[in-house]
C-alpha cells in the first residue's frame, strides 16, 4: 500500500496546546477588539475572509493533520454547504419564514455533513492514494456539475441572495460589514472550540492512531474505516459552516467555490500554517489571505512570491509556520531563549534584507521589461527611482550581496547558539 | 461510418499524447510515491523552450533540444529539491510539486508574457495527408502518432531488455533491496525523474503547435494525467498506454456524437416528464455527451477505484 | 504567538490603508480585472488602455472640472467573483467612486449586485459601475440597476448586426452555432438562432452546441462535426484560448467557410492565427481601427503605440468610457455626487474618437453605437495587432445598431 498521506510532518504532540482557557480568552478578546483598531470596511472585509478561511482550514486539517487523509476535493463540502445556505436564504425571503440569519450556517454544516456521509461511505474505505484520488474525482465531478446543473448551482453566474431580508435578530439587520464580522467571529470561536474538543475525544484520538498505524489500530479492535468516516463527517460539517458564513458574507456563491483550484489552495494554506499543530491552519489562513488579498494590491507578481514561499516552507520548515514557532518551545523551557536573541538579530535581519533585495531586483526586472515606454519611474519600499538608470541596480545588488554575505558568515554562529539553547538534549527542536 | 474511422484516428492522437505524459509519471509515481503536480508544467516548459529554439534554429532543433533541457531541469529538481523533501514524507513532497507548478507558471509568464505564442506547425508538415469523406487528416497528426509510438517502443525496450531497465523495475518495487545490492538508487530516481520530465517535454514540443502555447496550458491539462495512471494501474507502462487510449477514444466519441441524456433515459423506459421546464431535474434531462465528455474519465476513475483498486493492469494497491 | 501574528496582520492592514489617503484633486477609477493568472493578458491590456486614455484624453488636456486629474488604479481580481468583491470593498474604502470592470459576465454580475446593495446600504459613499466589456444581455435587462452603465454593445445587439450581414449573403445556407457552456455562450446561441430564423427562414441551423468553458484541450471532435454537417458558416462567442483552439482546429480539419465571432483579435490571438485565419475570421465589434476614421484616431493609436509598443488598442470603447465619464463629471459639476454624474450619463450623446456617435440609452443604461463587421487580414491594415502583419479591417457598418430594441429593464432611480 502506498502511504502518501500516512506520515505527516510532525505528530500532534499531546500537551503542545494545553487545555487551559488562556489562549481561547485571548483569542476571543482579540476578535472583539480588532475591528476597533482597524475600523474601515476593507480591513473588516479582509478579516471576514480570513476567519472564514480559518474555519475551512481547521476543518481541512481534521483530515490531513489529525487523520492523515489527503483530500483534493474539499472545496466541494464548503461549497455545497454555501449553496444550500443561499437557497435557504432566498427561501426565507420569498416565504417570510421566521429564521434568524445567525443560525443559517448550521444548515450549511448539516448539508456539508450529509454530503460528506454520502461520499465518505465510498472513499473512506482506504487511506493514501485511493482516498486522495477518489476525492479528486468527486471534486472534479461536482465542479463540472456546477456549470451543468443550473437549477441548483446557477451556472457560471452562481446564485445570489440578500442577507438583510430575513427577520432582524435582536434588532440587528446585518446591513453593515461590522455586524457580519461579529457573526463570523462568533461562529469562528464556536467551531474552533468544537473542533479542538473533537480532537480530544476518543474518536479524535483514534484518528491519530489510524493515521500513524492503521494495522495496529485494527488489531486493537478499532475499525480504521469507521474512524476515518467519523473524521470525514465532522470535517464536512465544519466545512459546511464555513460555506454558510461565506454565503452570508458575500451573498453570492459561484462555481469558484467548488472548483479544484479552491481545493488545492486550502491544502496549501493548511500546510503553510503547519499540519502538526491545532493552531497551524489558523496561521496559514491568515498568512495566505494577506498574501492573496493585500500583497496582490502591491504587486502583480504575488503568485510568484506565494509559490516561492511554499517551496521554501516545504524545503526548510516542513512543520509549517506553526512548526517554526513551536521549535522554540524547548529553548524557552530551558530558559535559554535569551541566548538566541543576538544571533537571531545578527543573521535574520541581513537575511530579511537579502530576501527583500532579491524581491526588489525581481520587481525591477519586471518593471524594466513590462512597463510602458517612458514610464521609467518605479517605487519600491517607499523609494521612487528610475528603473532605466544603472545606479539603483548597482545599489540594490550591492545591498543584497552584502546582506547575503553577512547572513552566510553569521549563520554558523546561529547554528551554534541554537544547539546551545537547546541543551540539555531534547527531541523537541528537530522539526 | 467513415466518421467512426476519423474519430478513431483523432482519439488515437489524443490518447498517445496523453500517454507520453503518463508514461513518465507512472514510473515516477510508483517509484517515489510522489503525485508530481508539476508534471504538466514540464510539458508547458517543453512547448515554450521549443518555441524559443524554433525561432532561431527551426522546429526540428526544438524537437531535439527542448526535451533535453526539460529533462536536465527535471533531474535538477529531483536532485536539489525533491530529494531534500523526500525525508519529510509524501505530503511535503506533494506540496513541493504543487508550489513548483505555481512557480513555473509564474516564471513562464515572467519570461514570455501572458499572451498566446505564435508557435506553429513546421511548413514541411503543414499539409493534408489524406481525407476521409471530406474530413482531412493533417500530416502533423500522423507525425505525432509516429513519434509517440516510437517513444513507447523505445521505453518498452529499455525497461524490459536492458540491464538498466531491470534495475529500474526492481527499484520500483523493492528500492531497499536494490540499494542493498549495491545499486545507486538515488541516481536511478534522478534518472527516472529526468527521463519522465523529458517525455513530458516531448509531448509539449509536439502538442504546442496544435493545442496552443500559452501560460494556462498546464492548468488546462490539469489532473487528467493522474487519472490516467490510476486507471491504468500504478507503475504499469502497458496500463498507462491502455488507459491513455481508452480516455482518448471515450472523450473523442463522446464529443463527436450528441447523445442526450433524455434519449438514454427514454431507451431504458423512463419517460420524459410532462413539463420539463419546471422539473427539478431539468438540467439532467438535457445533458448531452459533449457537455460531460471531459468528466467521463473522472467517473471511470472513481468506479475503477471502487471495484478494482489495482487499476486495469496494475498489481499494486493504489 | 497568536497575538503576535495578529499584530503583524494589523501592521500590514494599517500599511495598506495608510497608503490610501485620498488627495483632493485626483479622480480615481478602480480597474478590477484579472492581472494575474490565465486571463491576465486581457486584463493587463485593458488596464494599459485605460491608463493611456485617462492620460492622453484628460490629463494632457488639463483634466476635468478645475484641473482635476484622472488616475486609473488596477485591482487584481484573479477573475474570481469572491476576490472581486473584496477588491471592490478595498477600492470603495480608498475613496474611489468609479469602478471599471469587463472580463467575465459572471464577475460583472457579482459586482453589479454588490454595488447595488452597497449603494442602498451606504448612501454616503455610493459608487458607479462602468462596465466596459461584459456583454451578457441580462445586465441591461432583468438585472439592470441605476448604478450600472454598459459601454460595449451587448451580445444581442452584436448578434443582430452580425446576422444582418449574414442574411445578406445568399451563399450561406447552413449555419453551425457553437459556444462555451455558460451564460454568455448560451446568450449568443439563443440570439443567433432567433435572429437567423427571423431574417432568413431558409437558413438551416445544422448544429447548435455548447462545450465546457476553458476545459477543452483538443477541439478536433467538434471540428469534425462542423465539417461533417456541411456548414457554410460558423457562429461562435468563444474567447481566449477557446477561440484560438476552436478556430485553428476547424480550419486545420478542412473547413473553408467564414467563422463569425466576437473576440478573435488582440491579446496574442491575431498573431497566433496569422495566415491561417485570413479570409475565415469575421469579427463583430464597436470602434473602427482599419481603415482609420480620422487623423485624431490615428494620432490616438500612434501615441498609444509609442507608450506600449507591444500593446494593441483592441478595445476602442475604453476611450469612450473615459471620455463620457469626464463629460458627465463636467456636466454635473462634481466628481463626488455619483447620482448627479449618473443622471448626466443617462441619455448622453458623445462623439467617440473611433468614429461613432455613442448614445447612452436612459431606460437601460446600454450604450448605442455603430457596430462594425471586420475581417482578419493583412491587406490594407494600417494598425496591426500583436506585432504581426495582421489586423482587422472593417467591411460593413451597422450605424446606431439596435437603437429601438426593447429592454425588460425596470430602472429604479434613487
Amino acid at each position: 500500500m502506498s502511504d502518501t498521506a500516512k506520515t505527516t510532518a510532525s505528530p500532534q504532540r499531546a500537551g503542545a496546546m494545553s487545555l487551559t482557557l488562556g489562549p481561547w480568552i485571548v483569542a476571543a478578546l482579540l476578535l472583539l477588539v480588532l475591528p476597533f483598531i482597524f475600523d474601515n470596511n476593507s480591513s473588516i472585509t479582509i478579516m471576514n475572509q480570513m476567519w472564514i478561511t480559518v474555519i475551512f482550514a481547521l476543518a481541512y486539517n481534521m483530515l490531513l493533520g489529525q487523520g492523515g487523509m489527503l483530500s483534493f476535493g474539499h472545496a466541494v463540502y464548503m461549497g455545497m454547504g454555501g449553496f444550500l445556505c443561499m437557497h435557504v436564504m432566498n427561501y426565507v425571503e420569498d416565504f417570510g419564514i421566521a429564521l434568524p440569519l445567525p443560525v443559517l450556517p448550521l444548515f450549511g454544516g448539516l448539508f456539508g455533513m450529509g454530503f460528506a456521509m454520502l461520499i465518505g461511505a465510498i472513499s473512506t474505505s482506504g487511506a493514501g492514494t485511493r482516498f486522495a484520488m477518489i476525492s479528486l474525482g468527486v471534486g472534479e465531478l461536482v465542479a463540472a456539475c456546477s456549470v451543468i446543473i443550473v437549477a441548483f448551482f446557477g451556472g457560471e453566474e452562481g446564485i445570489s441572495g440578500d442577507r438583510t431580508y430575513g427577520l432582524p435578530f435582536f434588532g440587528i439587520e446585518f446591513l453593515k460589514q461590522i455586524e457580519v464580522y461579529y457573526l463570523i467571529s462568533f461562529w469562528l470561536m464556536l467551531s474552533a472550540a468544537l473542533m479542538y474538543l473533537f480532537s480530544r475525544t476518543p474518536v479524535g484520538r483514534m484518528a491519530n492512531a489510524v493515521r500513524d498505524n492503521p494495522e495496529r489500530a485494527q488489531f486493537l479492535g478499532y475499525s480504521s474505516r469507521w474512524v476515518r468516516f467519523y473524521s470525514f463527517m465532522a470535517s464536512g460539517f465544519f466545512c459546511g459552516i464555513a460555506g454558510g458564513l461565506f454565503a452570508i458574507n458575500y451573498e453570492i456563491l459561484t462555481e469558484e467555490n467548488l472548483n479544484t483550484s479552491s481545493s488545492g489552495i486550502i491544502l496549501l494554506v493548511t500546510f503553510l500554517g503547519g499540519v502538526g499543530f491545532f493552531f497551524g491552519p489558523i496561521i496559514g489562513a491568515i498568512a495566505f489571505t494577506l498574501l492573496q488579498t493585500v500583497l496582490s494590491l502591491k504587486t502583480e507578481l504575488w503568485a510568484f512570491y506565494a509559490g516561492a514561499l511554499f517551496l521554501a516552507t516545504v524545503m526548510y520548515f516542513p512543520g509549517g509556520l506553526a512548526g517554526l514557532i513551536m521549535m522554540h518551545v524547548p529553548a524557552f523551557k530551558f530558559r535559554n531563549a535569551g541566548k538566541l536573541v543576538m544571533p537571531y538579530v545578527k543573521t535574520l535581519i541581513p537575511g530579511l534584507i537579502t530576501v527583500l533585495g532579491i524581491a526588489a531586483l525581481v520587481e525591477m526586472i519586471f518593471h524594466y521589461r513590462h512597463a510602458s515606454v517612458g514610464d521609467d519611474e518605479m517605487t519600491i519600499f517607499w523609494t521612487t527611482f528610475d528603473s532605466h538608470s544603472v545606479v539603483p541596480w548597482v545599489i540594490v545588488t550591492v545591498i543584497t550581496a552584502i546582506a547575503s554575505y553577512i547572513t552566510k558568515t553569521t549563520a554558523p554562529d546561529l547554528k551554534e547558539a541554537w544547539g546551545d539553547a537547546n541543551t540539555p538534549p531534547t527531541t523537541g527542536g528537530d522539526a | 461510418m467513415e466518421l467512426v474511422l476519423v474519430n478513431l484516428i483523432d482519439g488515437l492522437v489524443t490518447g498517445l499524447l496523453l500517454f507520453m505524459l503518463s508514461a513518465g509519471l507512472t514510473l515516477i509515481f510508483s517509484m517515489m510515491g510522489v503525485l508530481n503536480f508539476a508534471h504538466a508544467s514540464f510539458y508547458m516548459l517543453g512547448a515554450y523552450f521549443a518555441f524559443q529554439i524554433s525561432l532561431a534554429l527551426g522546429f526540428w532543433m526544438g524537437l531535439l533540444i527542448a526535451p533535453i533541457i526539460v529533462g536536465v531541469l527535471g533531474a535538477g529538481v529531483e536532485r536539489y529539491g525533491l530529494r531534500r523533501v523526500h525525508q519529510y514524507g509524501h505530503v511535503p513532497e506533494l506540496i513541493f510539486t504543487f508550489g513548483l507548478a505555481l512557480l513555473i507558471e509564474e516564471l513562464v509568464q515572467f519570461l514570455w508574457g501572458k499572451n498566446q505564442m505564435a508557435y506553429n506547425i513546421p511548413d514541411v508538415l503543414n499539409f493534408t495527408a489524406f481525407a476521409i469523406a471530406g474530413n482531412s487528416i493533417p500530416a502533423y497528426k500522423i507525425f505525432m502518432i509516429f513519434i509517440s509510438v516510437a517513444i513507447f517502443i523505445g521505453l518498452l525496450y529499455v525497461l524490459t531488455r536492458t540491464r538498466v531497465g531491470m534495475i529500474i523495475q526492481a527499484a520500483l518495487n523493492y528500492p531497499k533491496t536494490v540499494e542493498a545490492l549495491g545499486h545507486n538508487v538515488p541516481l536511478i530516481f534522478m534518472g527516472v525523474f529526468g527521463v519522465g520530465t523529458a517525455l513530458a517535454g516531448v509531448a509539449g514540443v509536439i502538442a504546442g503547435p496544435v493545442l496552443g502555447t500559452f501560460p494556462g496550458m498546464a492548468f488546462v491539462l490539469g489532473s487528467i494525467v493522474f487519472v490516467t495512471i490510476v486507471i491504468g494501474g500504478l507503475g504499469s507502462l502497458w496500463g498507462a498506454l491502455v488507459a491513455s487510449l481508452l480516455i482518448g477514444w471515450i472523450t473523442t466519441f463522446a464529443k463527436s456524437y450528441n447523445l442526450a441524456m433524455s434519449d438514454v433515459l427514454n431507451a431504458i423506459g423512463i419517460a420524459t416528464p410532462e413539463n420539463l421546464a419546471d422539473n427539478v431535474f431539468r438540467d439532467l434531462w438535457t445533458v448531452t455527451s459533449p457537455q460531460i465528455a471531459d468528466i467521463l474519465p473522472y467517473i471511470l476513475m472513481v468506479l475503477i477505484l471502487i471495484f478494482r483498486p489495482y487499476g486495469l493492469l496494475g498489481n499494486r494497491d493504489a | 504567538m497568536r497575538k503576535s501574528m495578529k499584530l503583524g496582520l494589523g501592521a500590514v492592514l494599517a500599511l495598506t490603508v495608510s497608503s490610501a489617503a485620498v488627495t483632493a484633486d485626483t479622480i480615481k477609477v478602480a480597474f478590477i480585472d484579472p492581472l494575474s493568472g490565465p486571463f491576465a493578458s486581457t486584463g493587463t491590456n485593458g488596464l494599459h488602455q485605460f491608463e493611456f486614455a485617462a492620460d492622453y484624453m484628460i490629463n494632457q488636456n488639463g483634466g476635468v472640472l478645475e484641473g482635476d486629474m484622472f488616475e486609473v488604479i488596477g485591482f487584481d481580481n484573479k477573475i474570481s467573483p469572491k476576490e472581486s468583491l473584496i477588491q471592490l470593498q478595498v477600492a470603495i474604502d480608498q475613496g474611489i467612486r468609479f469602478i471599471a470592470q469587463g472580463n467575465s459576465s459572471g464577475v460583472a454580475n457579482a459586482i453589479t449586485e454588490a454595488v447595488n446593495k452597497h449603494n442602498k446600504r451606504n448612501p454616503d459613499d455610493r459608487v458607479l459601475f462602468l462596465n466596459y466589456a461584459a456583454v451578457d444581455p441580462a445586465l441591461t435587462n432583468d438585472k439592470c440597476n441605476f448604478w450600472h452603465f454598459r459601454f460595449d454593445a451587448n451580445a444581442d445587439i452584436k448578434m443582430d448586426a452580425l446576422t444582418d450581414v449574414m442574411a445578406a449573403d445568399e451563399s450561406i445556407k447552413k449555419v453551425y452555432v457553437i459556444g462555451q457552456d455558460y451564460s454568455f455562450g448560451k446568450a449568443v446561441a439563443a440570439a443567433a438562432v432567433a435572429n437567423l430564423t427571423a431574417k432568413r427562414p431558409d437558413i438551416e441551423i445544422v448544429g447548435n452546441e455548447l462545450h465546457p468553458i476553458g476545459k477543452v484541450k483538443d477541439f478536433t471532435p467538434y471540428s469534425r462535426k462542423i465539417v461533417a454537417s456541411g456548414a457554410d458558416a460558423v457562429i461562435t462567442g468563444n474567447w481566449g484560448s477557446d477561440m484560438l483552439g476552436l478556430g485553428k482546429s476547424v480550419i486545420e480539419n478542412g473547413y473553408t467557410g467564414p467563422i463569425y465571432t466576437y473576440y478573435a483579435a488582440g491579446s496574442g490571438i491575431t498573431g497566433a492565427f496569422g495566415e491561417t485565419g485570413k479570409g475565415v475570421i469575421r469579427l463583430v465589434g464597436e470602434g473602427q481601427i482599419n481603415p482609420p476614421v480620422s487623423d485624431a484616431a490615428s494620432d490616438y493609436y500612434n501615441a498609444f503605440k509609442v507608450k506600449f509598443p507591444d500593446g494593441n488598442v483592441d478595445q476602442p470603447r475604453i476611450s469612450n468610457v473615459i471620455g463620457m465619464l469626464a463629460q458627465a463629471i463636467n456636466a454635473a459639476g462634481t466628481a463626488d455626487d455619483v447620482v448627479a454624474i449618473a443622471t448626466a450619463l443617462e441619455g448622453m450623446e458623445y462623439d467617440g474618437i473611433f468614429g461613432s456617435k455613442i448614445f447612452m440609452r436612459p431606460n437601460d443604461h446600454q450604450a448605442i453605437q455603430d457596430v462594425h463587421i471586420s475581417a482578419h487580414t493583412n491587406e490594407g491594415v494600417t494598425f496591426t495587432y500583436d506585432g504581426s502583419d495582421y489586423g482587422t479591417v472593417t467591411e460593413t457598418t451597422v450605424s446606431m445598431a439596435a437603437m429601438d430594441s426593447t429592454s425588460t429593464c425596470d430602472m429604479q432611480r434613487p
